[in-house]
């Protein structure tokens, strides 16, 4: 055990190892995540969504008709793929946010203490002197990173189909002006942080609902069911007034950063939302975690 | 162990099991606060932010119709939220349909024209909420984009352009105006100003101005974080279903920054459109720049235009004729929607004036339609009687319109018995 070690030689200066002793913890549970099967299966999946979208279109309008003429179904910018590929990274997300990332998630969130309890390693892990607290931080913190990590997999993946099957170039915003190419890019990253930042709610509901049971397949269960429940919820018109305040609500507002000026009303409306369920359900996690009997 | 002692949710619970059920529960007082805190600020910031009109020097409301007059503000930017709730019944898309058949002659032959077309999509503005972008840098350059979900329609006007773009269906409308200096007509003139802002709103209400009609200034308010005078405009006939107008000035520039139209039998404004946030500054002239892009299908004004027979542009004259679903109510003299009929007369004046046509069929003019349609008109409507006859009157919470049997229909911005006494005064 290196990091005992580590502790151990600088047990004088209790600050420093701590810190440390985090970050080999927060390793080591990203090294646990990231090898997992289930977690590489769900990927996997992710990255295949934007190319089965972009090998779609490329079949449809392989006799030279623009994609969705005339209907504008499907995914939002689905019409502009075929003239520039970078629009397949913000298709991707307008079909992949709204069910896809956040189910890949809830599984990840939903696992990340009952996962450990049914398998019986929880008290094992609280052996070691993290903590409760930091050790459900550090689970926080690994669920956050793949939903970074899960983000950027759907945008490399389109962009690289896209820039296989489709032109490159400048590209025309839905506000009708035109930016270059690279400002398209750096909106489109933009646009991914936006997307990743759009789960953070998800990710503490998820770890608020692993710690009340000790079945990680329950906990990703009910993350999952609670996902579609409220997606149904937001479609339901007479809720409306209830409606700004569902996890999902704002979800699509990503799209805004493609207008020309960018429209930031519901954008800082997503965040502030996010970061209100990360608080609330963060510290209910907490108070739940750190206050329960682990008997697994 | 430091770390033992000083993290103290460690091991608390499990060394003291007697009184760590009251401390569990207190751990929860932490997910409730931060709920609490946030249903307070979601509450109280809004009250907070809205306290206190700003003080203004008094004015009269001559000075400040003057003002409004005299304000030439070229160049603007800003977001609009335009509500509207005209009280039409919710008939969904068959409504959008209705709208835009009566808004242009072109869009209802139903040509299946572009999905850029400006009348489909300015004509939404009749009813619910929208945000509005708008831009303008002087007579030559506008620019309106109404916002959706993760899409945009925008209408730009740059020099002898005038470009429609949808960009969900990426489709692009495309007509040619003349120069705004070089012509002289009323279009023209009206194409010079700025589009779709509480400000067209605000001239079409002052035209109405006349002895029919009061006018006052009453107080100040923030519109768009800016200080404004309120102007209100009150009809004083008494048949009108106009409550009152009540426009608000920016104090500055003299440029009406929000405008509402409440009904005299209250309830929520009819049109309710404002700056949510506005700059003077000279926009971006990328923002008046439209290529359209590769793949896109660009449609030629000539080609849906085809009831433009003046051979003006089909685009800003749609923009009018949408927005005159509001503007037209707003005096008695802006019954617009009525003029472009054939025959139509206006009888009364100020507020009371009512437009009169005859459709020259028998009763509901869709009687060709078949019975079923004609029955289901018949229950929007409520059935009159009076000396003219009987007839069918509808009814919206601004504009009621009564159609006699013998095909003669009566609009107007009043109650439903001037209709009638109109009607019977015509016979």
């Amino acid at each position: 055990m290196s990091r005992a070690e580590t502790y151990a030689a600088t047990g004088a200066a209790a600050r420093a190892p701590r810190a440390l002793w985090s970050l080999g913890l927060l390793r080591n549970e990203l090294l646990t995540t990231f090898r997992r099967w289930r977690t590489l299966a769900l990927l996997a999946v992710l990255a295949a969504v934007p190319v089965l979208v972009g090998v779609a279109v490329r079949i449809e309008t392989g006799g030279g008709d623009p994609a969705g003429g005339g209907g504008g179904g499907g995914p939002a910018f689905i019409s502009q793929i075929t003239d520039n590929g970078l629009f397949l990274v913000f298709t991707a997300f307008a079909a992949t946010l709204p069910f896809f990332l956040p189910m890949a998630i809830g599984v990840v969130a939903g696992d990340a203490i009952a996962g450990e309890a049914s398998a019986g390693t929880l008290r094992y892990l609280l052996v070691a002197p993290a903590g409760r607290t930091r050790l459900l931080l550090t689970k926080y913190a690994t669920v956050l990173v793949f939903c970074l990590a899960a983000t950027l997999v759907v945008a490399v993946s389109a962009l690289a189909t896209g820039a296989l099957l489709f032109p490159l170039g400048d590209l025309t915003t839905i506000s009708g002006t035109r930016i270059g190419f690279a400002e398209g890019l750096l909106r489109a990253l933009l646009i991914a942080l936006v997307v990743a930042a759009s789960l953070v709610g998800v990710a503490a509901l998820g770890l608020f609902v692993s710690t009340l049971t000790g079945s990680g397949i329950a906990a990703m269960a009910t993350t999952v069911g609670l996902l579609i429940t409220v997606q149904i919820l937001d479609q339901i018109p007479q809720l409306h007034a209830l409606q700004p305040y569902f996890f999902s609500h704002y979800w699509l507002s990503f799209a805004d950063l493609l207008r020309e000026p960018v429209y930031w009303d519901d954008l800082l409306r997503n965040l502030g939302l996010q970061a209100l369920y990360a608080a609330v359900f963060g510290s209910a996690a907490w108070a739940r975690f750190t206050a329960k009997d682990i008997t697994a | 162990m430091a770390p033992y002692g000083s993290d103290g949710s460690t091991t608390g619970g499990e060394t003291e099991e007697r009184g760590a059920g009251r401390r569990r529960a207190a751990r929860y007082v932490v997910p409730v606060t931060v709920m609490g805190v946030a249903a307070a600020t979601i509450g109280l910031v809004p009250a907070l932010a809205d306290s206190g009109d700003p003080d203004l020097p008094a004015i009269s409301a001559q000075r400040l119709v003057e003002k409004i007059a005299a304000s030439d503000t070229q160049r603007l930017s800003g977001t609009v939220k335009i509500s509207t709730d005209l009280g039409l019944p919710d008939l969904g898309g068959l409504e959008s349909g209705l709208m835009s058949g009566a808004a242009s002659p072109s869009a209802a032959d139903g040509d299946g024209g572009s999905a850029a077309d400006p009348t489909a999509h300015l004509t939404e503005l009749a009813s619910g909420t929208h945000t509005l972008r708008v831009a303008a840098d002087g007579p030559d350059r506008q620019k309106v984009s109404l916002l959706q979900d993760a899409a945009e329609y925008s209408l730009i006007h740059d020099g002898t352009d005038v470009w429609g773009y949808d960009s969900a269906s990426n489709e692009v409308y495309h007509s040619t105006v003349p120069a705004a200096g070089g012509s002289g007509d009323a279009a023209g003139g009206r194409r010079g100003e700025l589009p779709a802002t509480p400000k067209e709103l605000a001239q079409e209400a002052l035209k109405a101005v006349d002895a029919t009609t009061s006018v006052t200034v009453d107080g100040t308010a923030q519109v768009a974080g800016r200080d404004a005078y309120r102007l209100v405009v009150e009809p004083k006939q008494k048949d009108s279903t106009v409550g009152s107008i009540t426009i608000a000035v920016d104090a500055k520039t003299g440029t009406p920054l929000k405008f509402t139209l409440s009904p005299a039998a209250g309830g929520a404004a009819v049109v309710d459109a404002g700056f949510t946030q506005v700059s003077f500054a000279k926009p971006d002239a990328s923002t008046f720049d439209f290529t359209p892009p590769k793949g896109a299908k660009v449609t030629e004004g000539d080609e849906t235009g085809t009831g433009d027979t003046d051979g003006t542009a089909a685009a800003p004259r749609a923009t009018e004729k949408a927005l005159d679903g509001g503007k037209g109510l707003v005096g008695g003299k802006g019954l617009d929607g009525a003029k472009g009929l054939d025959g139509a007369e206006v009888i009364g004046e100020g507020w009371n004036a009512i437009a009169t046509f005859d459709t020259g069929t028998e009763g509901l003019p869709t009687a060709d339609a078949g019975g079923a349609f004609d029955g289901f008109l018949n229950s929007l409507g409520d059935q009159v009687k009076g000396s003219f006859g009987t007839g069918t009157v509808f009814s919206t919470r601004l504009v009621n319109a009564l159609l006699t049997d013998d095909g003669t229909v009566y609009v107007g911005a009043v109650t439903k018995d001037a209709l009638v006494e109109a009607a019977d005064a015509g016979k």
